[in-house]
Parts: structure tokens; sequence; C-alpha cells
């Protein structure tokens, strides 16, 4: 059985069944997924995946992949098979019905109210200032 | 601080052997960029490669500043007989295993150097050596991890990370030959001592290879590869700094 890895050839597999799962499984290590962590305290984002046989080489390879152009405090790496996810076949749960609308944040509208106590109390609205500066320029 | 002949000699000779282990050891590791055992490694590998050349630049300024030649002219236009780098950094990258080891031994001996080179009484020096520890710190992290990995994942990998290990120990050992003018390093508050890292050295890596599976060869039959801090090298050297000065010489006087 051959494959493109040199190091896969030599090992020299069966060619039945058996030596092809052996290479599939080589050809490709598997995957951990890597989590990002820009300040101590912030949460971790996921940030992709890399290769590697355990998670301590999963750590130092996701270290030049993915920090080296910004600021980081930590990082995680979990195995991609470790992973719990729902089926795309399930995506639909996620719809939300038209008539409940209210449940989502952007239906509440209070910027009004905020703006009238802002106003009244003499707070500055610095939200709005940046907007200004923002379009004179 | 004010230097008489003598120091001032002995301290350029000591970052000279310092910046050329880097540039060079830089310059071969680079060779593995695009042949990397697997995407990632190739990255991180190029990386460290990259590393060590910037830290070697450093030191190259420092020497300007004690009125040696900038970095690009010190780096790309010295003749072999100059340069001051250990046997262990000229070899070619062979295959992987040696490639690792190699590392795995020069990293070590760089990260003790520069916690030493963290107190010297040459200031610019200190600075650096704590400005860089970040990045050698993964350095070392990167070789341990591939180590233990190798050293224990199979009978195949096991035997070629211990005949590298068994291959590569006289080079790594020239890495503490020492210089004429270690007195005055020392007496100068600028470096203790090779023997003080060499046995620093070997407390650190004996339990991380044991750790790994593998041995060292006997004491007994050590016979470290010394001659490069004296300008002495391999005949690998020469063809490198030709092929790492080659885009230099098209024209030297460039701004980059």
């Amino acid at each position: 059985m051959s494959s493109i890895d040199p190091r896969i050839d030599r090992l020299e597999l069966p060619a039945n069944e058996d030596g092809k799962e052996v290479m599939n499984k080589l050809e490709q290590w598997e995957t951990y997924e890597v989590f990002h962590q820009k300040k101590r305290g912030d949460q971790h984002i996921h940030v992709g995946i890399v290769h590697a046989v355990t998670p301590e080489m999963a750590i130092i390879l996701a270290k030049e992949q993915y920090t080296r152009r910004r600021q980081t405090s930590n990082l995680w790496v979990v195995r991609t098979a470790d992973v719990t996810a729902t089926a795309y076949d399930d995506a639909d749960m996620f719809e939300s019905t038209p008539e409940k609308t209210y449940r989502e944040a952007s239906d509440y509208y209070c910027m009004d109210r905020i703006r009238k106590y802002q106003l009244e109390h003499g707070i500055k609205d610095r939200k709005e200032d940046r907007r200004k500066v923002k379009e004179a320029e | 601080m004010a230097y008489n002949e003598q120091e001032l000699a002995a301290v350029k000779e000591f970052l000279y052997k310092i910046a050329d282990d880097q540039l060079i050891i830089g310059h071969r590791n680079s060779e593995w960029t695009g042949l990397g055992p697997l995407v990632e490694e190739d990255i991180a590998f190029s990386s460290i490669a990259q590393d060590k050349i910037g830290q070697a630049q450093h030191i190259y300024e420092i020497l300007h500043n004690l009125g040696e030649a900038d970095a690009d002219t010190i780096a790309f236009t010295r003749d072999a007989s100059l340069f001051k780098c250990c046997h262990l950094t000229e070899y070619p990258i062979g295959e992987y295993d040696f490639s690792l080891v190699r590392n795995f031994f020069f990293n070590h001996a760089e990260m003790l150097r520069f916690e030493m080179l963290a107190s010297s009484s040459l200031e610019d020096l200190a600075k650096l050596a704590k400005k860089y520890r970040g990045e050698i710190k993964y350095h070392v992290m990167h070789s341990d991890t591939w180590i233990k990995q190798l050293g224990k994942a199979n009978e195949e990998s096991h035997n070629r990370m211990q005949a590298a290990v068994n291959n590569t120990i006289n080079l790594a050992l020239g890495i503490f030959e020492e210089s004429d003018s270690a007195d005055t390093l020392k007496s100068m508050g600028v470096f203790e001592g090779e023997k003080v890292l060499q046995s620093r050295w070997l407390e650190t890596i004996l339990p991380i290879l044991e750790s790994a599976s593998l041995k060292l060869p006997e004491s007994s039959n050590w016979q470290p590869a010394y001659g490069g801090r004296k300008g002495v090298h391999t005949e690998f050297l020469q063809p490198l700094i030709y092929e790492m000065g080659e885009v230099f010489r098209l024209d030297p006087k460039a701004e980059w």
C-alpha cells in the first residue's frame, strides 16, 4: 500500500482494509481545537485547529500558528474528538418564530430613554461624541 | 564602562561566539522551511530559526557599538576563519532526528547561558538576555516536547533519536570550549565560564533525556569537538556563509 508520505511508505502496510485503516490514521494526525485568550480574565476564543499527536505538541504548534501576531496571555487546546456538537440536521431548532422577536436583544428599544436621562442629568454621551468625530472625519 | 585593550578583545570574542552560534544554527534551521514533517511544525521550526537570527543581529549591534562593522557586514562578509561558532551549529541539517537533537542540546545551553548573562556586568548583554528569555523558553519547550515524543513513540523513532544523541554529543560538548580570555571575562563579571555552564547543562538535560527513555553515551567516551571558538571549522561552514551572503553581495550598499 503506497502513500505520498515516505514515513508511511516505510511501514510497508498490507494492501487490505487493515492496512488502509492504519494509513488513514497516520496520513492525517488527529486535530486539536485551539482557543486563544488575549488578556487574563477575557473569554478564550476559538481561533482554529492544529494537527498533533498529544496535547503538549498541540500547544507548541498552536503557539506559532495562532499567537505570533497577536497579544496573548493564555492558550487552550482540546481534542476535536472530545467536543460534543449539535447535528447540522438539527439546525432548524435554532430558528425562532417571527412573532417571538421579543426574545431577541435587538427587539428592545431603550436608547431614547437613556438619552433623555443623560440630558436631564447633564451626563455626556460618549458614544454620541465618538459618532460625531467619526462623521467629521 | 571603559575597557582596556585586553578586556575589549575578550568581550568582543565572547559576543561573537554567542551571536555566530545563533546566526549559523538559525540559518541551518531555516533550511527546513518548506520541508518540515507537517505544516504546523514547518511554521514553528521556521519561526524559531528566525528568532535565533534576530537574536544574533541584536548582539552584532552591540558589537557595532563597540567599534565593529555593522551587523550585515559582520554576518555576510567575514571569512569562515573569523567566525567563532561551534561545530554543532555548522553541520548540514541531515534528517529531522539530528536537527531536533541538535536543537535540544543547543537550546538548553543557550537558555542557561542567558540565565547567567542576565546578571552580567555587560549591561547591554544583560538586558538582551532578559528580553529574549521568553523566546528561548519556547524554543526549549519545543525541543523537549519533540524529544519526549519521539524518544518513546515507537521502536524506530526511539532508535533514531538514540542514534542521533550518540552521534551529536561530542558536537554538543563543543559548545563549552573555553576561551583563552575566560579569566578576564570572569574577573570583569561578564561571564562565569564555560565549565560552570556545561555542568548546569548536564544537570538540566539528563532528567529530560531520561524521561524520553534516552541516554547519553558513557562520559569516558566523550571527545568534545573543539576548534570552532578559535576559528577552526568544519568543511561545512564556508559554503554556508557563501550561500548566506549571496543576496547581500549583489549590492552591499543597498538600503533594506
